[in-house]
């Protein structure tokens, strides 16, 4: 791919998209679990903190949220660092900003598949592992987890393409993805239909590449090859 | 002392759900080796009191002693009683096999390792010890070929002798069938029998909530007939089957006939 000299910068626009993806991706199923295991619990303050996270997290724009870490953060760290006498300017890096904005976005999203996927799974599967004498987490991560997985995997699929094309946003912080590249690439030709398009078709592929994937979990996961309706 | 060792005693087990009360204090005994089958009409609290044993359902009141252990009770919310040690429940119920109307195996797993879980994680046996066991109980259950095979490969029939063979596997003391074959087809229900009445023959120490009169009949030793959260009679086979005292346990004998 040579693209008038800029093949390799749209590549490396792309790498950076993927690496920012990956990382929110397993950042933000952290955050989804835990979540949804605190929307499930029985302590009421668990319950509400989740629904505080998630219900703000997914009212606001995804653009407002990498803009408010990557500026907020570096305020919020300055004012700290003043405390022990460092007065320097400290910016965060965009990296960091957005990952930290993209996994607290897909968690809250994720928060609501994981909790419906394992209120999925019937009672009786926690009933039979807690009958043999198994602990209240080894029934959760042995026997209804891999389930959820299952159960999940949809609808997890979804939300990675949509943080997928999210990291684009991470391109007004400066963070030299795919989107800037390409962006940076039309403004020194002027040949927009060029770079976006190949842009486009980079995007593209991801997801392509991100649905088999996720089809290809979804049948490891089905061991039975069945959809099993116990 | 002439008598057998006590296996389970449950006393005075209430438990209500808010204001409806579903066992109004039933106390029960199982010796070593004894069969006692309970019946009663749906709704008579059966499955309730056998839920009560190892906590699945949260009794309000009673005791329960396995083995002669007591299992320690507390109040938990909502005036229930909870486990106050789950270490201890835990090591009880894994002395206490539980078989469910609907098998409740882990379609996740295979069939061996839906039976070899328990043995490893509980009771932390190597695995090449827990899959021989395993599989001596397939073998026991006819169902050695399907060693590999998942829960939903198999017919409803082949899932509760799994099942049963997962509960074995953990040398129970006590085995507890909460209907175990009212959710199989006809034709699948004398496989479970079969497999059921080996284990009463061995002298398995088992509570069965059933409505297979004839089975009952069969292999009990002593049979419960609860209404309304109570037992309204009890006796041996011949006693509850043949000469009922109570009007109400002749009449649900004479429609189960």
């Amino acid at each position: 791919m040579d693209l008038l000299g800029f093949g390799d910068l749209l590549l490396s626009g792309a790498w950076v998209t993927v690496k920012l993806a990956l990382t929110s991706l397993v950042f933000g199923l952290l955050f989804g679990l835990i979540g949804a295991a605190a929307k499930l619990s029985s302590f009421w303050p668990a319950r509400a903190l989740a629904t505080l996270y998630t219900t703000f997290v997914r009212g606001i724009p995804e653009l407002l949220l990498v803009l408010t870490i990557y500026f907020g953060g570096s305020v919020i760290l300055m004012a700290i660092a003043e405390q022990f006498g460092y007065t320097d300017y400290i910016e965060i890096s965009a990296f960091a900003a957005g990952v930290a904005a993209l996994s607290i976005a897909f968690g809250a999203y994720s928060t609501e598949v994981l909790r419906g996927a394992i209120q999925a799974i019937p009672k009786g599967q926690w009933e039979s592992a807690q009958a043999l004498g198994m602990t209240p987490l080894k029934t959760f991560f042995r026997i209804i987890l891999p389930q959820v997985w299952r159960l999940a995997l949809p609808g997890l699929g979804n939300l990675f393409q949509v943080l997928l094309k999210d990291t684009a946003l991470v391109s007004v912080i400066g963070l030299d993805d795919l989107m800037r590249q390409a962006y940076v690439a039309t403004g020194s030709t002027n040949q927009p239909f060029t770079f976006y398009m190949a842009a486009a078709l980079i995007y593209l592929g991801l997801t392509v590449l991100s649905t088999a994937t996720t089809s290809w979990l979804e049948r490891r996961s089905d061991p039975a090859s069945t959809r099993a309706v116990t | 002392m002439t008598e057998k060792n006590t296996a389970l005693e449950l006393i005075d087990i209430h438990k209500s759900y808010g204001s409806l009360e579903v066992l109004k204090g039933v106390s029960l005994r199982a010796s070593d080796g004894e069969v006692i089958s309970i019946l009663g009409s749906s709704g008579s609290g059966k499955s309730t009191l056998l839920r009560c044993i190892n906590l699945l359902e949260q009794p309000s009141q009673g005791q329960i002693r396995i083995a002669g252990e007591t299992l320690e009770l507390v109040s938990g919310k909502g005036g229930d009683l909870r486990a106050a040690n789950a270490r201890q429940l835990e090591r009880l119920r894994s002395r206490i096999g539980f078989v469910f109307q609907n098998f409740n195996l882990w379609p996740h797993k295979s069939i061996l390792e839906n039976i070899i879980e328990a043995p490893t994680q509980v009771l932390k046996q190597p695995r090449d010890q827990a899959i021989s066991r395993a599989e001596e109980l397939l073998g026991r259950v006819g169902l050695l070929n399907k060693r590999d095979a998942y829960p939903a490969n198999l017919s409803g029939g082949q899932q509760q002798r799994v099942a049963i063979a997962r509960a074995l596997a953990m040398d129970p003391q006590v085995l507890l069938f909460d209907e175990p074959t009212s959710a199989l087809d006809p034709e699948l229900v004398n496989e479970v029998l079969a497999v059921m009445r080996s284990l009463a023959e061995e002298g398995r120490t088992m509570l069965i909530v059933t409505h297979e009169m004839r089975f009952a009949r069969e292999v009990s030793s002593q049979v419960v007939f609860l209404h309304q959260g109570q037992i309204e009679e009890s006796g041996t086979p011949e006693e509850v089957f043949d000469r009922p005292r109570s009007q109400r346990v002749r009449d649900f004998m004479a429609s189960h006939a």
